[in-house]
């Protein structure tokens, strides 16, 4: 129960924030906060105090403003599909959305850039510029439904990655709303820009901590003019492990090259029903895009690659249309893995590309040593796997098992030169690692950053930073802490 | 407004009897909100998209909030129409949920005197009761005549009723005469070589106000090789009762429904009309419990298809030649026959073998049109907010011929044409009764 002083302080803040936004923004009812209390990670909710949905930057930035007197804590959510309880609202306060501000502003075609408030769809922005002959790459599973507001705080990745990197590599410029309740501009519609530090991409991938984005410039690209898509077929999960290195290193660059195991396989099959080999161990589903004749040698190139580390099959996709299934397909992996048990927690754990095979010998062995079931699929092709475990929340002897089995992956990854989470950020469910990859001096750092932009700390609390570094395991070798 | 006796009893119903394994098989990973066309239409609400209702019936379960109206309102703006399935990976069962989450709050509901006689003619009276629904020429007309409409009136019900009601009285079909039905013999013999022997599940609203429409898939089925029998003593499929958390009258109806087909011993159960067919292939699931009923239902389901998808597999269109007057003809998915019932590539299949028809996809031919049952009566703003951005999309494809495989929708398209007023010069109708003008 709240004491009598915080309901006062409630409603004064209440009646602070209609003046802003508007009655008709602010939502206090009990499901309307319930619905905002979760996003799509396992086991974390809690309920926010006002569901504020501000109309433009200037009542962001005078939302963030009165926070930051009052000692708020704020959430910036766009559609809550982040993994690892960025947009859990665990101290309560705000969530601010922005079904409000979801205009495309600007396509810029003569500078090839888009500029668009932070609620817009990705797949909206995808979809808009290919119809000019234009490209956004990166295509995080969750595109369809994922703002890129929340895509630019959580530097998402995507299918994409290995050839086209990421949303940090598409993001020109962006106006952000500071907890002082100023908005700053960074950036330009600029190739070249050395005009002190990097401010742009301090914000990507900050996840709400520092301040709230309120419009982004992204950059576009020419839209490749063919791809082809092929499937590899392995018996040896480590076979397929070994292909990724070997493409690589022959210097063959796909868009796309994905891992999956086969339980990942079966669950997709399951769901999606379009014919996926069950029977093998792993496969590979590896895309090439670019001018037809490259794309051609390439595929032939890299099927040629496969069959010599042991691939039983190769299968070209017939049509467009069907590599798009293939595609559409593997987006669903974690959400169809979901069907298996209660609870399924995943992880993306990142390697170096050359490691990939060890990695995934790795945590079939820790999978067993702790009696879980992980299965495992992803982008393995930049070195970026899901290991998934399958599990039931209910089962607290079994829970406290995954916990160590994860553990044991995060201190693997970091012993092979890799780090605690490739794109799906630290949240909530990494925070007590993430002095393991950083070092202590390197959180420091983090922290002053911190301190300079939020110094009441209103911006996403209990996220990134955590009091509790989980202890290291004797496995740990100090000396590989970046 | 909910007592705090009433939200008690709720709580408690939830916790004992909302299944918590398909709660938590929900990962909340959003896949399903693009799917909604109430999330899209509330410009992106998680209140009122599935993800969000899931985790408002588990919040109810797990005693993390307290029933309330606001919760209730959000389960009541659900169309039903149950997009979210099919695009869902892990899987969730949401129809099921929603159903028996209406169904606990339905049961402890106070409701005003007027709903109460309005909820207790339509689900007890009426559709329960072949004959009555055949004594009643439309639901308007059984207002009339039932007494019900001058209590109504006197107590200023009637003014509650949404424009479209009105409206929707003049786009319903003609009545047949009740003389005409009941001579209707239950037999048909095939035309051609036999290949199976078809029941006719004829459906309380499409055997009285659809009448020609059954009539017609009658036709069809001859046409392709079909014995057809009408088994006698079957009911409404119990869909509205079900789908308005009065799952136990719907038991009631689903029990009798397998008893008169079981006498029929035919190799196929057909129905016309999507919202059926997607309630009568939950007989299972709503018998599962009653271990004498569920082998029972089991075997009923598995003789379920609906009328496309039994012509498509007797190669109808293949065997006979269908040939229309050149138009542009669209389709507009019937959401339970395409999402529960998983019948979506038959009837394009056969629009597209006619000849002169050019056939033109609709965007969001696969979005609930609005129709959903007894929604556009009871939500009736949302209800016609999505025709009319329906409407607009049809505008698009330039058909001058809207098809639909289920009688709620073929009303709701009539419906949005008389809106845009194009009555006249676009036309709505039944896929049954189109192919068998083709076929003439």
């Amino acid at each position: 129960m709240l004491s009598v002083k915080s309901k006062k302080k409630l409603s004064r803040l209440k009646e602070k924030l209609i003046q802003i936004t508007g009655r008709e923004n602010i939502d206090e009812t009990m499901s309307g906060r319930l619905v905002y209390s979760y996003d799509a990670t396992p086991n974390y909710q809690a309920l926010p105090d006002f569901v504020v949905s501000p109309r433009n930057a200037d009542e962001v930035a005078a939302v963030l403003k009165l926070c930051n007197e009052t000692s708020t804590p704020i959430i910036a959510r766009g559609s809550g599909t982040n993994l690892c309880a960025d947009t859990c609202p665990v101290k309560g306060g705000v969530v601010l959305l922005f079904k409000n501000m979801n205009k495309i502003l600007e396509f810029d075609k003569e500078n090839l850039a888009i500029t668009v408030q932070p609620g817009v769809v990705t797949k909206t922005i995808s979809e808009m510029v290919e119809k000019e002959g234009l490209f956004y790459p990166p295509d995080p599973s969750s595109m369809k439904i994922s703002t890129i507001g929340g895509n630019i705080s959580e530097n998402s990745g995507g299918l994409r990655g290995l050839k086209y990197g990421v949303t940090r590599d598409y993001v020109m410029a962006l106006q952000v709303a500071l907890p002082n309740g100023k908005l700053i501009r960074t950036g330009g519609k600029l190739t070249k820009d050395v005009a002190g530090y990097d401010l742009t991409r301090l914000f990507i991938g900050s996840e709400g901590t520092l301040g709230v984005i309120t419009e982004a410039t992204l950059k576009l690209i020419p839209k490749p003019e063919s791809q082809k898509t092929i499937l590899a077929l392995y018996q040896d999960i480590e076979a397929a492990g070994r292909s990724v290195s070997a493409i690589i290193s022959h210097k063959m660059i796909p868009v796309t090259l994905e891992f999956l195991d086969q339980e990942t396989l079966k669950a997709v099959e399951d769901f999606a029903h379009i014919g996926l080999p069950t029977d093998v161990k792993a496969i590979l589903l590896i895309k090439q895009d670019g001018p037809r004749e490259i794309v051609e040698r390439d595929i032939r190139k890299i099927a040629e690659i496969c069959r010599s580390e042991q691939a039983v099959d190769v299968q070209v996709a017939a049509s467009e249309e069907e590599a798009e299934k293939l595609t559409t397909a593997r987006r669903t992996a974690l959400s169809a893995l979901a069907r298996l048990k209660p609870t399924t927690i995943l992880e993306d754990a990142t390697v170096p590309r050359s490691e990939i095979a060890t990695m995934v010998r790795a945590i079939a062995d820790i999978a067993e040593k702790y009696h879980v079931r992980i299965s495992t699929f992803g982008h393995a092709g930049d070195g970026n796997l899901h290991p998934t475990c399958l599990t039931d929340a209910r089962n607290a002897d079994e829970m406290h098992r995954v916990e160590e089995a994860f553990a044991e992956i995060f201190e693997k990854a970091i012993e092979l030169g890799g780090t605690i989470t490739g794109e799906h950020g630290v949240g909530m469910t990494k925070a007590p690692y993430l002095e393991w990859k950083l070092g202590e001096a390197g959180i420091e750092v983090m922290r002053g950053i911190k301190k300079a932009i939020d110094p009441n700390g209103i911006m996403n609390p209990g996220k990134v930073f955590t009091e509790k570094t989980k202890e290291r395991m004797a496995v740990g070798n100090d000396d590989n802490i970046g | 407004m909910m007592t705090t006796s009433v939200k008690k009893k709720i709580q408690k119903e939830f916790k004992e009897k909302m299944d918590y394994d398909e709660l938590l098989n929900c990962m909340r990973c959003g896949f399903c909100l693009p799917s909604c066309p109430t999330y899209i239409e509330t410009g992106h609400q998680e209140k009122y998209s599935p993800r969000g209702r899931i985790a408002l019936m588990k919040g109810i379960t797990d005693g993390v909030i307290e029933p309330d109206d606001d919760i209730a309102h959000s389960l009541d703006l659900c169309l039903g129409c149950r997009a979210c399935e099919p695009v869902c990976p892990s899987g969730v069962k949401y129809g099921r949920l929603l159903e028996d989450a209406r169904s606990i709050i339905q049961k402890n509901k106070k409701e005003s005197v007027p709903v109460k006689l309005l909820r207790k003619g339509i689900f007890e009276e009426l559709f329960p009761h072949q004959n009555r629904m055949e004594k009643a020429t439309s639901l308007l007309g059984f207002y009339q005549r039932s007494g019900l409409s001058r209590v109504a009136r006197k107590i200023g019900f009637m003014d509650l009723f949404p424009e479209s009601m009105a409206t929707m009285e003049k786009v319903l079909p003609e009545v047949p005469k009740r003389k005409e039905v009941r001579q209707r013999p239950r037999y048909f013999e095939h035309e051609g070589e036999k290949k199976a022997t078809a029941a006719l599940f004829a459906g309380c609203l499409m055997d009285t106000m659809f009448f020609s429409t059954n009539n017609a898939t009658i036709k069809l089925l001859q046409k392709a090789g079909c014995d057809v029998v009408i088994p006698e003593n079957q009911l409404c499929c119990g869909a509205l009762h079900g789908h308005s958390g009065e799952l136990e009258r719907a038991r009631q109806m689903a029990k009798q429904n397998i008893e008169a087909f079981e006498a029929s011993d035919a190799d196929y159960i057909i129905t016309n009309a999507g919202g059926c067919g997607a309630f009568l292939i939950e007989y299972d699931h709503i018998l599962k419990d009653e271990p004498e009923w569920a082998e029972r239902a089991k075997r009923f389901v598995s003789k379920l298809k609906d009328i496309s998808a039994i012509l498509v597999d007797l190669d109808f269109h293949k065997t006979h030649r269908l040939k229309l007057p050149e138009q542009t003809v669209t389709y507009q998915d019937s959401c339970h026959l395409r999402n529960v019932m998983q019948t979506f590539e038959e009837p394009r299949i056969l629009l597209k073998s006619i000849e002169g028809v050019k056939y033109e996809e609709l965007e969001g031919a696969d979005t609930c049109c609005g129709s959903a049952g007894v929604y556009n009566i009871v939500e009736s703003d949302m209800a016609m907010q999505i025709l009319d951005h329906k409407m607009e999309k049809v505008e698009q494809t330039k058909a001058k011929t809207i098809v639909t495989a289920n009688p709620g929708c073929l009303l709701e398209m009539k419906l949005g044409i008389e809106r845009v007023k194009k009555t006249g010069k676009v036309r709505a109708v039944h896929i049954a009764d189109l192919l068998l003008d083709a076929l003439d």
